[in-house]
């Protein structure tokens, strides 16, 4: 698992770790989903597409995530593909990122965990021998 | 950081030095006693009280309380206070939950006569109060409709007979916050909280019948309709994903607003905009909006608590009808006058996971709390006792008028959950004589009084400190959880 949990005396935090972007932002996906202990249903597939635009990569990371707890909250479904996942670089007036993403999954059977939100603290993408890392400090 | 880093005040309060670190724009003052600070400096919270005292216009000290714990960015139990206008206002150092907080009422029912009743009790509380991850508040309403809830507060819930004007006039600004501007909040926000009104959420919130098993100050007591034996409710949540919501939107911008004006921070969530730039304005509106939306959800859920109460005691026993005590917010920014190094400075009063706590006399207060002081509730860890305090004259010179919120975590959640089993939890709290209603077992192993500060201890410094005198304890009789 290219993700794991870290302490944290109230909230949670996860290390997550990937080769590139846009493997970082499906593995944050994947680990947050686990840390809320998201369960999908049988059934029907649902698709989604997501386009984001954001000034830097961690801000993008944030959206993301923010954007898959939102469909949690509003559609009660979680996505465990995701397909066509591009980030590109863009000029607009500041230089930023781009992502467009098709999502499937499932609607949710069971989630036990409530995240409020996920948080800026302490984010920051590094370039480590594994890749690119992070950690994500999530409010619960 | 170590305690030798601190500057031993006294054997309640200890400083970190401005000195510290050179991006200091104060001090910060720390009310603990040695052996709480020994569980403290475990984690990151110091260090997040340090770069809490780098927002711009900071006044005075960044004050921590005894319950303090690391969160993100800044510390839970931390309380800094920027001069207003010029100063900053800090999303971050408000938190997701908008006015989180707690409201206490109070009945005259015996406890020993209502033991026979309690299970039933906790039934129709967890049948009327619709809790658990993402769920759907006891009220829809449209946007529209929602607009009003959020201008007006808790008038809202009078005018639609969710509340009573005594209810109205023993809560923090009447349950309404001046200012708020609804056109503020994202359009998001507002579809996430629609559907939200009248609901608990999950973590560490809950609904709590308990007994005043002790009082500590008579007259106090007396005021607020607390006596020995009888029955209280305490309610703790907030501002559901209308709250979270806004304060997501408005960290996202600001990571441009602090550019924009030239602000450096040592920490991302820290970021912050002026009061009067259009930034900080429009979030100033946007976040009472969302701490009036959270004084409706306490409202309600005092509501559907009375049902309960009736329900399962009209008929059987007298004195069931649950009055108001105060209902309190421990995550807002607030615009307060304090007196700084003798001369009185307008503020925005940053308390996350820190409970106001006015003195006697203090602006704001209904006429039987200007004489005692406020009432500050102070919910222990689930299973263990609660406090009931009032603010005290000092705490108005020394910690912004703040006092403690609650224990305090010192576990880590993982760690609780891998310590403590839910089911085996529950079965010894019920051993103990307290009813459990819980949605999850996993959350409620999450909770485990283990994964907490002793609330005795937390509550013996803010008193021994003086910044928060006692008036009764609360001894828990059954809890519900989402």
């Amino acid at each position: 698992m290219p993700f794991e949990e870290l302490p944290h005396t109230a909230d949670w935090a996860l290390r997550v770790w990937a080769d590139d972007l846009p493997g970082l932002l499906a593995e944050a996906a994947r680990g947050m989903y686990a840390l809320a202990d998201a369960r999908q249903a049988e059934g029907p597939r649902v698709t989604r597409r997501l386009e984001i635009q954001a000034p830097d990569a961690e801000g993008l990371l944030v959206d993301f995530l923010g954007e898959l707890l939102y469909f949690v909250e509003s559609e009660r479904l979680a996505f465990d593909e995701l397909n066509e996942l591009q980030v590109e670089g863009f000029r607009l007036q500041v230089e930023g990122f781009r992502l467009q993403v098709e999502m499937t999954g499932a609607p949710l059977r069971s989630i036990g965990k409530e995240i409020k939100a996920v948080t800026y603290h302490n984010l920051q993408i590094k370039e480590t021998a594994r890749g690119l890392e992070v950690e994500i400090v999530f409010d619960v | 950081m170590n305690i030798q880093d601190l500057v031993k005040i006294s054997d309640y309060e200890w400083e970190i030095p401005q000195s510290f670190r050179g991006d200091m724009r104060g001090p910060v003052r720390i009310f603990a006693t040695r052996r709480l600070l020994e569980q403290i400096v475990n984690d990151k919270s110091l260090e997040q009280a340090v770069n809490a005292t780098t927002l711009p216009g900071l006044v005075g000290a960044v004050v921590v309380m005894p319950d303090m714990h690391q969160g993100y960015g800044f510390p839970i139990g931390g309380v800094a206070a920027t001069e207003f206008p010029g100063g900053v206002v800090s999303p971050g150092a408000i938190g997701y939950d908008i006015n989180c907080g707690v409201r206490l009422l109070a009945s005259s029912i015996e406890a020993e006569a209502a033991a026979p009743h309690l299970d039933a009790l906790a039934t129709r509380l967890d049948q009327y109060s619709p809790s658990g991850v993402g769920k759907d508040g006891m009220v829809k309403v449209s946007i529209p409709e929602l607009e009003r809830v959020l201008r007006d507060g808790a008038r809202w819930a009078l005018k639609n007979g969710y509340a009573s004007q005594a209810d109205l006039a023993r809560t923090e600004e009447g349950g309404a916050f001046k200012g708020a501007d609804p056109r503020k909040v994202s359009q998001r926000a507002k579809q996430r909280g629609r559907t939200q009104l009248g609901s608990l959420g999950a973590g560490n919130h809950f609904i709590e019948v308990d007994v005043v098993d002790e009082i500590f100050d008579q007259q106090a007591a007396a005021v607020m309709g607390l006596r020995a034996g009888r029955l209280a409710v305490q309610i703790h949540c907030g501002s559901r994903g209308l709250g979270h919501q806004v304060c997501s939107d408005y960290v996202r911008e600001f990571q441009g607003a602090v550019q924009r004006y030239g602000i450096r921070l040592p920490d991302r969530e820290l970021v912050c905009a002026p009061m009067d730039s259009p930034e900080g304005a429009a979030y100033l509106g946007a976040m009472r909006a969302a701490a009036n939306f959270a004084f409706v959800n306490r409202q309600l859920l005092a509501h559907a608590a009375r049902r309960a109460f009736e329900e399962t005691f009209a008929g059987k026993l007298q004195g069931w009808e649950l009055r108001q005590v105060y209902d309190i917010t421990h995550n807002m920014g607030k615009i307060e006058t304090h007196e700084i190094g003798g001369r009185r400075v307008k503020v925005c009063v940053h308390r996350k996971g820190a409970t106001r706590a006015f003195g006697p006399g203090a602006p704001g207060l209904p006429p039987e709390y200007q004489v005692i002081g406020q009432p500050v509730l102070v919910p222990g860890s689930m299973g263990t006792a609660s406090w009931v305090l009032v603010g005290t004259s000092e705490s108005m010179t020394r910690s912004f008028g703040s006092s403690c919120h609650g224990a305090g975590r010192t576990m880590s959640r993982s760690r609780a959950k891998k310590e403590v089993r839910g089911d085996a939890l529950r079965s010894q709290l019920e051993r103990d004589g307290i009813h459990i209603r819980a949605g999850s077992m996993r959350g409620l192993a999450e909770e485990a009084p283990q994964a907490y500060k002793d609330v005795d201890a937390v509550v013996q410094t803010v008193s021994a400190a003086k910044i928060a005198r006692k008036v009764a304890r609360l001894r828990p009789l059954a809890v519900i959880k989402g």
